[in-house]
């Protein structure tokens, strides 16, 4: 399979302070990768150097044979090709649900009004929220609004989405209908990087899981095998964070 | 351009006693207006119909109404209303205090309903008394949003004073004029040098105190 | 009371006020526009306006209308700056509104959440995009509460013009109350034309702010 995203010696720092250090990263088209760690590790500032919204120190992150970051050509209109869902709802207030998701097509893409409505609504559908394109943000519970930003990033038919903790400030009973819409676009064969806590779901999903520690890759596997057999000591710490003894 | 006259004589002292005088009548408002401004802000956050209709009226009427009418009122009014006179000054504070207990009233009710109802359960649940709760847990966090806006009501409040020449009162403004008038004939240009004098008084009088305002709201700010 | 006296009187105090809301409404467009110019200079940190924007603030914010406005009418003429009490009057209240108006606009676009901007960014808005459809409505409708706050007190400042000898209801009560004595019908005139002049607009405003508060929270 064709290489889509490609990192090299990557490093962030915010003046002394070193963030990221020599990240070195390969995604092929079509390719499932679940980033995990503890917090701190770097996970999210990873993904936001990939979209350009933090610059970087040293080295480059290239897709499709283009440097995005560093920025050489400010015209670029790499961001339209990367989606990416934060973990706050960050849609925009002053919008109703159709015309978040009409924005950025409209004024972005400049494409024709009939045609991006047609596909909002199917896409809007399609994670169950027909019923609510004339509702605003703030009418609609965490799940619907992580759906919805889901949506808003799809409907620019980015090559490739990052997911920034997507669940982590979300009711429980509301984390599995939106992890249930991020498992269906990876049956469609979706280039995804999902940073998150929900290990069973990584287990799921993952065609490769990146285990970030400290700034640094610390193992790169096939999710059978960093859930049974991680590599290092580091890696089989923080997998037992979420593992409880029985107390009786 | 009219600085010269403030070195001749006495005249630079008598324009900061003229400062003095709307300096007293400001801090004397402003005393009035935090304490009655508690008592009235403290009625108006308890939510009661009666006081909530005429608090409401009090304040439209402070939020509608110019100072200085208020201040002609008072003034000229009286007078005319009882055949009695009025000092200048007392019609100002009580101009100055009607209108500044509003705001700090305002400022009280705002800081009281921002305290969430969850602070007030949670002191019951670990067992403080209506008093206890109130002592260690309301009144410091209400304190702490309050007092930056009490700061600036100070300075609002020596802004405003300057409307008292308005009535009569030898002020900062009235003494400038006076002085301005007293060497029309040996420096013509006085009145650059006196009301630029007069700009930067007011501007020292009040910048310091909006500014520990300012920093008082930053470092409280949570 | 006298009624007849007011009757007689209505006419000049008709004329006053309409006086003053015009040079009143005119500041307060004045300060809206330099408001929001020095807002922007604030917000994108444009070298050394910057500097001069927040000079220019505390001045104004910190200084009585009344002081500005003898030292514009009366000091500056003495370089060779003269105006008429009316232009003065404007562009005083202009000066002082600038100042608040600059305060208010800028919080307002500092509200706006910075993950708004980033989320409008990862779906490909250019800057001006970023600003015009997703930072300044959401700007706009926090300060709307500050911006009537604001033009309330403008209105209201508008009462010193009397002071630079603007012919306003101030000036007008006050002559008349020197000339004829009739301090009861005087009075009760400015008290009611300054209600015209300010009712409305404290109740459009409270309706305006709740309106725009249900823009973005959806609560009243």
């Amino acid at each position: 399979m064709e290489e889509i995203l490609k990192i090299e010696h990557l490093k962030k720092s915010f003046d002394d302070l070193t963030i990221l250090e020599d990240i070195n990263l390969s995604v092929k088209k079509g390719e499932v990768l679940v980033v995990v760690g503890p917090s701190g590790c770097g996970k999210s500032t990873l993904l936001r150097c990939i979209n350009g919204l933090e610059d970087i120190q040293e080295g480059k992150v290239i897709l499709e044979g283009n440097i995005i970051n560093p920025l050489v050509d400010r015209k670029s209109k790499y961001r339209e090709k990367i989606g990416m869902v934060f973990q706050s709802y960050d849609l925009f207030p002053h919008k109703s649900i159709l015309e978040n998701v009409m924005l950025a097509p409209l004024k972005v893409q400049k494409r024709k009004k009939d045609e991006v409505k047609k596909e909002a609504e199917q896409l809007l559908d399609r994670v169950g929220l027909l019923s609510k394109v004339s509702n605003y943000p703030r009418q609609l519970s965490g799940g619907q609004k992580q759906r919805v930003a889901i949506v808003r990033a799809l409907i620019m038919h980015p090559e490739i989405l990052l997911f920034d903790e997507v669940t982590a400030a979300l009711d429980p009973e509301m984390v599995r209908e939106v992890l249930d819409v991020i498992l269906n676009l990876a049956k469609q064969q979706r280039t995804m990087l999902i940073v998150t806590h929900e290990m069973a779901f990584a287990k799921a999903i993952a065609d490769r899981v990146i285990f970030l520690d400290g700034g640094s890759i610390v193992e790169d596997s096939d999710p059978t095998s960093f859930f049974t057999a991680p590599k290092t000591d580091r890696a089989r710490k923080f997998l037992n964070t979420f593992e409880f003894e029985k107390v009786h | 351009m009219g600085f010269d006259v403030l070195l001749k004589g006495k005249n630079m002292l008598r324009l900061l006693e003229g400062l003095g005088v709307a300096m007293k009548i400001s801090l004397v408002s402003v005393v009035i207006s935090i304490f009655l401004g508690i008592i009235v802000g403290m009625l108006m956050s308890q939510k009661k119909p009666l006081i909530n209709v005429v608090t409401r009226i009090y304040l439209e009427i402070v939020r509608i109404m110019p100072q200085l009418v208020l201040l002609f009122i008072v003034f000229f009014g009286f007078t005319k209303l009882t055949g009695k006179n009025i000092s200048a000054e007392l019609s100002s504070i009580i101009v100055f205090s009607f209108w500044g207990t509003a705001e700090m009233a305002d400022l009280v009710r705002g800081s009281l309903l921002s305290i969430p109802m969850i602070q007030y359960e949670s002191s019951k649940a670990l067992g403080f008394s209506r008093l206890q709760t109130y002592i260690y847990i309301i009144i410091p966090q209400v304190a702490r949003r309050l007092l930056p806006l009490s700061i600036n009501l100070i300075t609002r409040m020596i802004k405003t004073t300057s409307l008292i020449m308005m009535i009569g009162i030898v002020e900062v403004l009235k003494t400038g004029q006076q002085i301005i008038e007293a060497n029309r004939k040996t420096s013509p240009g006085a009145a650059f040098g006196i009301f630029a004098t007069i700009f930067l008084l007011y501007f020292l009088a009040c910048w310091p105190i909006s500014c520990l305002s300012k920093y008082l709201e930053k470092r409280w700010e949570n | 009371m006298d009624f007849e006296v007011i009757k007689s009187y209505i006419p000049l105090f008709a004329e006053a006020f309409l006086l003053t809301i015009k040079t009143g409404w005119f500041g307060i467009a004045l300060s809206f526009a330099l408001g929001l110019i020095c807002a922007f200079i604030l917000y994108f940190k444009i070298p050394v306006l910057s500097a001069a924007v927040k000079v220019y603030v505390e001045l104004f914010r910190n200084t009585p209308l009344l002081v500005q406005l003898f030292f514009m009418y009366y000091g500056l003429p003495i370089l060779g700056i003269r105006v008429s009490a009316e232009i003065c009057g404007i562009i005083g209240l202009g000066l002082l509104g600038g100042s608040y108006m600059t305060e208010s606009i800028r919080s307002g676009l500092e509200s706006v959440p910075k993950i708004q901007t980033e989320s409008a960014l990862s779906l490909g808005m250019t800057k001006p995009q970023l600003f015009r459809l997703v930072i300044l409505p959401q700007a706009f409708a926090m300060s709307v509460p500050a911006i009537v706050a604001n033009i309330i007190f403008l209105l209201k400042e508008t009462s010193v013009f009397s002071a630079i000898s603007l012919m306003d209801l101030m000036f007008t009560a006050k002559d008349l109350i020197g000339l004829y004595y009739d301090t009861t019908e005087s009075l009760f005139l400015l008290v009611v034309f300054y209600i015209i002049m300010l009712l409305p607009v404290s109740i459009i405003g409270t309706v305006a702010e709740k309106k725009a508060r249900f823009k973005i929270y959806g609560d009243i």
